[in-house]
Formats: structure tokens, C-alpha cells, sequence
């Protein structure tokens, strides 16, 4: 025979746990039915204010496949750093743009830029830019040769890159371009040569 | 190999309310077992057939909750040191030295402490663990650190690279014979009717070749098709005439050849069995019993096979590695079109093609399986091909492009016979890129669009040998086009020419 206060403390924490249970069951439909978390959307494009500066972005055209340089005048910081992040960033503007010749999600960002002597710099681009990046070798591999190129072509001395998408390394882009090493500036140096013409 | 089936089953008992409901439980258990077994007895019990370079086994099938299941340790047995504990309700078992946990009702596993995705309940009946079925591809390499290839349909099953494939040809001098080679000695049961011969194999890993059709553009022996059912792989030829299968090359090859007038008679109608060990040149028996004469015409029998000119010992010359598959979908190509699903057709057609040359090719990934990019460079480096093809697709821009890896900057070197994993292809390059460059050439001559560049796209860094990327995009602007045979013979005739036309550089590499 179970004593009764036993059977009362027995009963009232089975009660807890099924009402737990049920809480818990209530809220995980709720988390599942919720609506999506929005993508970052915060404008990446360069100050309007300040002095400008001739620079030369490598853009990747789609239709062709090649990767051309171009010149632009945009406003630049002093800091070497931020100077890197500005110029990654007027890059992603053109991207994003209606008229992008190489479309990127909406919400593309770079985070941060880290440069690290001797010759390293490490990028890291965020979620968004990642995720919703259009598979494919050639597609990834354009969006890398001119984040890479722009950057080094622009910022003498840096030999070596290292993407990260939100601080963490990844495999790949998106199924095809590898991430998970440092980057040879020289060899695409030699890449970007070869993504000039469409033949 | 050494097996422990007796689990332990040490249950610590409750009071006796809840000894009356394990009783009770069990007699509903039984019941339930009962009524589900009843349509299973009425069904034909359906098997696995397992292939493997240890053994070739069959294993029972069985039916639970509408999904097809398999007992994991049966499965592990004849290819390893197996034992496995019971304690409810978690199952344990130890393939050699290696780890699996699993519990009733979950639908995942740890394998080496890593989650494994069973795609449905682990079940475990009498101490006996049952995995799903469709699990085995993406499980077991786990346990046996290489690949394997289920064929779930037909009740098949691939371990490690053990697929025997074919090719079939009939030759130019005499139409109305067909030949079939083999990679490995066969040793089908052979039946004929009216109008078909049909080659049935039940204990050698024949896969499809790239087409599951074969054309052949004889009058007599107009097509072939291949198929595969209740464990077995068949090959059916359509014929206008009674055919009579002999064997040579230690089985090897068959050869079809036309009955002679006074034995068609008898050709039709009834199954005919092959030799149990066909040797060189060894004669079937037909229905009569009378053994029918082997075709001597050794022209037409065997019509020389054009060889690398020094890997003799090569077992496979290329590695053709479709990319993606399983979870792993690659780009997708358009709403129903999806990358993985393109790469291995192409993969297929590329080993015919490859094949119907003399090369011996293995196909990486020949169903929609799960393989790793490390497993892959692995397969690639072990098999000692002499060229590695990794197949990609993209609906954007037009024709083909090829790459060579584009080495990531790497702060280990080579220490003496050891090479960096991360640029390993890095004496291999020139290599890669000539092979790239006499594939360039024959897509140009067959007035494809095609350039070359390198791509940081692995496993190409990571393989030891000549390592290529073939990325097929539409001619035109319609995706679908990706998924047309003849686009994709065209393409895969150009390859399989600028491979072949680099196979002495490539044959005499180490």
C-alpha cells in the first residue's frame, strides 16, 4: 500500500510534468510555425560623405563569365581596414543593384575585414551572402576571384585570403568553391587573368 | 571473423503492477506481431543481396510499419569482427573497432560518436537491431570506411568498389553476332524465347551501363536493355534469330552468336544455364543437352581490345566521380532538375563511352548516395587511376567548362614519400592540364563551346593523379537540354576521345 502522502506527491508531479510537456509542445509548434527570421537588409552601400578615391573593382558578368576591372571614385576612410571593408562593400553595391551583372542575395554583407601581417587578410561575409548564393563552379568562383582581386589589387602587400561566412569556417561558397583554405593571391592573380575573356 | 549474437537483456523489474503490464504489453506485442506478420507469410519474402570483396551473401528483408528493414548485424557479419549488446532500449554494436549506438524508435544514430540520419526508426526485436533499409548507403560507410551503393529497388547492395560493368558491341565484320565484356568473370543463367536472350545474374554486381537501353543498329540483334529485379541484374536481347551464348576470357566476355540450323529448333522456349565455371571458350549446354559449337571465328569473338600502353596493372585507368548526390542535390538546375540527378547519368554515359575505348573506368557514385569530398580524393588516390574526371552541371552560361584545381596556398610541404593533403595534385598539374587541353580540343572539334580555367574546387587539390573538372551547362538556353541524351552522348564522346587520345602520357605516369 503506497502511502498517501506519497501518492499526492507522486500525483502532483506527474501533473507538473504532463503540463510541462504540453507547454513545451504548445511552444515548439509555435517556433515552428512562426515566420522565418528576416534576412539582414541593412544598406551596404559606402558613405556618401567625405573624399573620394580612384580604385579599380574586378566585376564578375554572369551572361559572359569573365571578370573585368573597373575603375570607380568612392569614398574611402584612411584606416587601412576600413578602407578594405568600404571597398568590399561598394563591390556588393554594384551586385546588388537592379542592374547587377552578377546578382548576389539580398541582405549580402561583408562583416568584418581582418588584416593580419605579414600578408593575410581574412574576409568575412555574412550569412545571407552565403546561403542564398547561387551554386554553381563557375558562379562561385567569379564572386571569390573578385572579392579577392579587388581587395589585393587595391591594398598592396596582402599574399593570402581566408573567407569566412559569419566568423566560422565553411566548406564551400555554396556546394562548389572551396573555403576551407587560404587563398593564393598569386594564383588568382592568374585566375583573374583567365576570367578575362569569355573563350 | 568472429561474431557475438547473445545480447545481454538485464532488465531491472519493477513491482508487480508493472510485471502485470510487461505481460499484458507482451501478449499486445505478440498479437500485434502476429497480425503484421500474417500479409508478410502471404507476400514472396524478399531479399538483399549483399556484394563485397569479403563475400557475396543474401540476407532477408523484412517488412515493419510500411518500411523495408534489415538486421545490421547480420549485414556486418560475414565482413568483420561483429558483437552486439542489448539493453533497452539502447542496442550496441562494435564492427571491428568501431562503435554503433542505437536506440528503439529514434531516427538517428551515433557511429564513432558521430550522428548517423537513418532515415527512420532504429527497431530492435529479440535483441536484434533492425536499421531502415534506405539507410544502409549513407550508414554503413560509416562503419566500413568506404563506399556503399544500395539499389534499393531491386534488393542490391555494393560494397566498396566491387561493381562489375559491361559493354556490348557488335562487331563491324560480322553484325550478327553481340559481344559482351566484362570486368570481372560472370557467370549469368541464360534463357531464351522467342525472339529474346535473356542473361540472368544473381551473384555477380552487374551494374547498368549509361544507357539502360543498348542500340546496336544490327537487323538481327537490333537492342538490348538492362534490368534489375528480386536481387538479380538482367540483360534481355531482342533478336530476330535464335542466339546461343559461348564464354571466353575466363568468362569474361559472352558472345552471341547465331544458332546453327539444326540446333534453332531447340534454342527456344526453355532456360538454358551457363557453365558453373565457364572456361576459355567453354560451350553452353542448350536443351537438347548437345553442347552447341563455339563460334571459332576468334575475329568476331574477340575483337581486340586497344590496351594502355603501360598500366597493365592498373585496375581502373579513370575515375569518373559524379559530384553531389544524396542530401547533397548541388545546384538546382531548375524546379524539377537537380545537379546531382544530371552528374550521374553523365557519369554513366561518360563510362560507356570510356569503356567501349579500353578503358577501365569506375564510377564513383552510380546511385544517388551520399559520398563525402574526402572519401571521394580517397577513392580517387587508392584505386591508382591514371585520371580522375569530377562531373559538375550549370544551368548558367553555354557549353562545357573544364578546370584544373587551383591549388590553395598551403604552409605544409611534402615530406619525403608524403604529400599535403591540400596540394597533393601539385606535381600532377602539368598532367591535369594537358589532359584538359586534349579534352578542350576534341569538344572544339565536335563544335562544342568550351574554355579552361582553374577553380578552387575540390577534391581536385587532393588527388594524386591527372585530375580534371568537366562543368556541362546547356548549349542553348534550355536547362533541359542538360538531361537530352544527345547532348550529353555528344559531350561525353569528346571526353572520352580527348581522354583516350592522352592515354599514353596518362598510362605512364606513376
Amino acid at each position: 500500500m503506497i502511502p498517501r502522502h506519497l501518492f499526492i506527491a507522486i500525483s502532483v508531479l506527474l501533473l507538473a510534468v504532463l503540463g510541462m510537456s504540453f507547454y513545451a509542445w504548445r511552444m515548439r509548434g509555435r517556433a515552428a510555425a512562426g515566420p522565418a527570421v528576416s534576412l539582414d537588409s541593412r544598406p551596404v552601400g559606402p558613405p556618401v560623405a567625405g573624399n573620394t578615391e580612384q580604385v579599380t573593382l574586378f566585376v564578375a558578368y554572369d551572361d559572359s563569365g569573365v571578370l573585368l576591372a573597373q575603375s570607380a571614385r568612392i569614398p574611402l576612410p584612411s584606416v587601412r581596414q576600413q578602407r578594405a571593408e568600404e571597398l568590399l562593400r561598394s563591390l556588393l553595391a554594384l551586385y546588388l543593384d537592379k542592374a547587377s551583372p552578377h546578382p548576389l542575395p539580398q541582405g549580402s554583407d561583408v562583416r568584418s575585414v581582418y588584416l593580419v601581417d605579414p600578408g593575410l587578410a581574412v574576409i568575412d561575409i555574412n550569412a545571407a551572402f552565403a546561403d542564398g548564393h547561387r551554386s554553381g563552379v563557375l558562379s562561385e568562383e567569379l564572386t571569390v576571384a573578385s572579392l579577392i582581386e579587388t581587395l589585393s589589387a587595391n591594398l598592396p602587400g596582402i599574399l593570402r585570403v581566408k573567407i569566412l561566412v559569419e566568423g566560422k569556417q565553411r566548406d564551400t561558397l555554396a556546394g562548389h568553391a572551396d573555403l576551407s583554405g587560404f587563398f593564393d593571391v598569386s594564383a588568382v592573380n592568374q585566375l583573374s587573368t583567365q576570367l578575362e575573356s569569355s573563350q | 571473423m568472429r561474431s557475438n549474437r547473445t545480447g545481454s537483456f538485464e532488465h531491472s523489474t519493477g513491482g508487480q503492477s508493472i510485471r502485470r503490464w510487461r505481460s499484458g504489453g507482451a501478449a499486445v506485442s505478440a498479437a500485434l506481431l502476429f497480425v503484421g506478420l500474417l500479409p508478410s507469410a502471404a507476400a514472396p519474402e524478399k531479399h538483399l543481396a549483399v556484394y563485397s570483396t569479403a563475400a557475396n551473401y543474401s540476407l532477408p528483408i523484412v517488412q515493419r510499419q510500411g518500411h523495408e528493414y534489415i538486421g545490421l548485424l547480420e549485414l556486418l557479419d560475414p565482413l568483420g569482427t561483429v558483437s552486439a549488446k542489448s539493453d533497452p532500449p539502447h542496442w550496441r554494436i562494435h564492427y571491428n573497432n568501431i562503435l554503433g549506438e542505437f536506440t528503439i524508435g529514434h531516427t538517428h544514430a551515433r557511429v564513432q560518436g558521430r550522428d548517423a540520419d537513418l532515415a527512420g526508426k532504429f527497431l530492435m526485436e529479440n535483441g536484434r537491431g533492425f536499421v531502415p533499409l534506405a539507410s544502409l548507403g549513407s550508414l554503413l560507410p560509416r562503419f566500413l570506411g568506404g563506399p556503399a551503393t544500395l539499389h534499393q529497388e531491386s534488393g542490391r547492395l555494393f560494397i566498396g568498389n566491387i561493381a562489375t560493368h559491361f559493354t556490348a558491341s557488335v562487331p563491324p565484320e560480322d553484325p550478327s553476332h553481340l559481344v559482351f565484356r566484362f570486368t570481372a568473370p560472370v557467370n549469368p543463367s541464360v534463357a531464351t524465347e522467342p525472339g529474346k536472350l535473356r542473361m540472368t545474374f544473381s551473384r555477380e554486381p552487374v551494374t547498368a551501363p549509361a544507357s539502360p537501353t543498348l542500340t546496336f543498329g544490327s537487323k538481327t540483334i537490333p537492342e538490348a536493355t538492362y534490368s534489375e529485379s528480386n536481387s538479380s541484374a538482367q540483360i534481355t536481347v531482342n533478336t530476330t534469330i535464335p542466339l546461343i551464348a559461348s564464354f571466353s576470357h575466363d568468362g569474361r566476355t559472352i558472345t552471341l552468336a547465331p544458332v546453327k540450323s539444326e540446333n534453332a529448333a531447340a534454342t527456344t522456349g526453355t532456360p538454358v544455364t551457363g557453365p558453373a565455371t565457364p572456361p576459355a571458350s567453354a560451350p553452353v549446354q542448350t536443351p537438347t543437352g548437345s553442347a552447341a559449337p563455339v563460334p571459332q571465328n576468334s575475329a568476331a569473338a574477340q575483337p581486340p581490345a586497344p590496351r594502355p600502353s603501360s598500366s597493365a596493372a592498373r585496375r581502373y585507368f579513370a575515375v569518373v566521380d559524379a559530384s553531389h548526390g544524396g542530401n547533397d542535390r548541388g545546384e538546382a538546375l531548375s524546379s524539377t532538375l537537380a545537379e546531382k540527378d544530371v552528374t550521374v547519368a553523365f557519369a554513366r554515359r561518360l563510362r560507356q563511352e570510356l569503356e567501349n575505348r579500353g578503358i577501365s573506368t569506375l564510377v564513383l557514385r552510380d546511385s544517388d548516395a551520399t559520398v563525402s569530398i574526402d572519401d571521394r580524393a580517397f577513392y580517387a588516390n587508392t584505386t591508382h587511376a591514371a585520371v580522375y574526371v569530377a562531373l559538375h552541371a550549370a544551368s548558367n552560361g553555354h557549353g562545357v567548362r573544364l578546370y584544373t584545381a587551383l591549388l590553395p596556398h598551403s604552409g605544409e610541404d611534402d615530406r619525403g614519400p608524403f604529400h599535403s593533403w591540400t596540394t597533393a595534385q601539385s606535381s600532377s598539374i602539368p598532367l591535369s592540364q594537358a589532359a584538359a587541353a586534349s579534352v578542350a580540343a576534341e569538344l572544339k572539334n565536335h563544335q562544342v563551346a568550351v574554355r579552361t580555367l582553374t577553380a578552387p574546387l575540390r577534391p581536385l587539390n587532393n588527388v594524386v593523379t591527372a585530375a580534371i573538372a568537366v562543368e556541362v551547362a546547356p548549349a542553348g538556353s534550355d536547362v533541359s537540354q542538360l538531361m537530352s541524351p544527345d547532348y550529353q552522348q555528344l559531350v561525353a564522346v569528346a571526353v572520352a576521345n580527348g581522354i583516350a587520345d592522352m592515354r599514353a602520357q596518362l598510362g605512364a605516369a606513376p
